[in-house]
């Protein structure tokens, strides 16, 4: 059996950045993901990050991406794609389908499970008809295969994802019809929000989408409005000729992995669902275990980086790597940064939930 | 539905090199490295599958691999995630009907 001090579980921003930290201190790492290409949703993301210089505001995801790649080039670091992870038993063994087709084992030292999220759905009349779609399904398909997938599309949802993929789908030449928002006010940055708007998309907000019209694929949406138990208001629709219908309802991080390995959770609404419990060196309640990125708790790519930093620092520490005055002081750092971009408006919810996780992970060490 | 072929973030589309795939019988021009799905999308296909109880149409939904809504038969292998499954020269592609059947030769035994 193949042994590695460190196996990543999943090559996108934090899984890349936990295994870089990892290999820049000297342990031997495997990056596993089952997708054909690194970087995992960072090459889709074309608009210019959030954040300070540091945490490389004003840069694409995109070249973001490409650096990280480089990186991790540059420290030939073992990556194994089209290689999904299927299973992660108690004693540390790593069970990977590699390349699609070979069932093998690899025994691990540490483990850093950054698996990332999926996306949220909303169930509606006709909501299975082709046409209706994630608005990261149709993010990929723009700006990683430069293939539109429709004409003229409905969006649901105006957080961040909501308003970026509209104005990406503006910028790929298709017509957005309205950006429907069942709470009162909007829910993405200010920034997002006016460059749509400015470009004319009307916003829906207390509207739902109540069914999706067509035969064969989605030719039309109709929307109602919400009444203050956000019950429809009767007499209140309104038909949208449509071929698309994008879903930006919010991500669940995917956390199967982490409950085969046998670590404990907690539900935490505002990141997303329930959530492997952790400490501020993103170990699991499972000795060995780190989790970094969507997996800890939905929040973006710029925090998913530093989280898996910090899961590298503190895997390569624990075997080791650092002594304990150098990782304090690498951490210390991490915290900073984690900090800055876990403040402001937007910001603080995430802050004030992480902080309940850590709690949790303190409270279940003295059960 | 269709290439986008300017864009002002990723700029013009540059030459790739194309192969030739076929869906239900009809040739289609995709190109190298891109998934299925997005070959198909571009080529105005939306519909992949129909259910096996109530044969309702099923197109891309996720597009990452985690909700198998696009699943199609592909040279002979049904439930095949269409959106995380690269073009191959001479791929033969199917519509799936329910839960498809293997197309082996001489093994046409429906699952």
């Amino acid at each position: 059996m193949k042994k590695y001090e460190v196996v990543v579980v999943g090559a996108g921003p934090a899984g890349l950045s936990a295994a870089i930290e990892c290999a820049r201190a000297g342990a031997k790492v495997l990056v596993a993901d089952e997708n054909n290409k690194p970087g995992g949703q960072l090459f889709k993301q074309i608009h210019k990050f959030f954040g300070s210089k540091e945490h490389k505001a004003g840069v694409r995801g995109i070249y973001i991406g490409e650096q990280l790649l480089k990186e991790t080039e540059n420290l030939s670091i073992e990556v194994w794609l089209g290689s999904e992870v299927c299973g992660i038993d108690a004693d540390k063994s790593v069970w990977i389908i590699k390349n699609k087709e070979e069932s093998c084992c690899v025994k691990a030292e540490r483990i850093i499970i950054a698996s990332g999220a999926t996306e949220n759905s909303i169930a509606f009349e006709g909501w299975t008809l082709p046409g209706v779609m994630g608005a990261g399904a149709a993010q990929t398909m723009m700006n990683c295969y430069r293939v539109l997938p429709g004409k003229r599309v409905l969006m649901i949802g105006s957080g961040n994802v909501g308003v970026i993929v509209s104005y990406q789908l503006l910028q790929a030449g298709a017509e957005v019809v309205g950006i429907v928002e069942a709470a009162s006010a909007l829910g993405g940055y200010g920034v997002h929000t006016a460059k749509v708007r400015r470009a004319g998309v009307p916003f829906y907000t207390g509207y739902t989408v109540k069914r999706g019209i067509g035969e064969k694929y989605i030719e039309a949406a109709e929307i109602v409005k919400l009444d203050s138990d956000w019950k429809h208001i009767p007499g209140s629709e309104k038909i949208l000729t449509a071929d698309t219908i994008c879903l930006a309802v919010g991500l669940t991080p995917l956390i199967e992995l982490a409950w085969l390995a046998g670590c404990r959770f907690t539900y935490s609404a505002k990141l997303g669902g329930h959530i492997p419990v952790h400490n501020k060196y993103m170990e699991t309640t499972v000795k060995g275990i780190y989790i970094a990125g969507d997996v800890s708790g939905i929040e973006e790519a710029s925090t998913a980086m530093e989280e898996g930093r910090l899961a590298g620092i503190s895997a390569a520490w624990s075997l080791g790597y650092y002594d304990d005055q150098e990782a304090e002081i690498l951490i210390e750092e991490e915290w900073r940064k984690l900090n800055l971009l876990r403040c402001g408006q937007f910001g603080v919810n995430r802050k004030v939930s992480k902080d309940e996780i850590l709690n949790k992970w303190e409270e279940m060490r003295n059960e | 539905m269709s290439r986008i072929k300017e864009h002002p973030i990723l700029g013009n589309e540059i030459r790739r090199k194309k192969v030739t795939i076929y869906c239900d019988n009809r040739e289609i021009k995709a190109y190298e490295g891109e998934m299925i799905a997005a070959a198909l999308i571009a080529n105005g296909i939306r519909t992949f599958r129909y259910t096996k109880r109530f044969d309702k149409p099923r197109g891309l939904y996720c597009g990452i691999g985690r909700c198998t809504d696009c699943v199609m038969t592909v040279n002979g292998i049904p439930n095949v995630r269409t959106c995380i499954t690269p073009v191959e020269e001479g791929m033969v592609i199917t519509t799936q009907e329910g839960l498809g059947c293997w197309e082996r030769s001489g093994d046409n035994e429906k699952i």
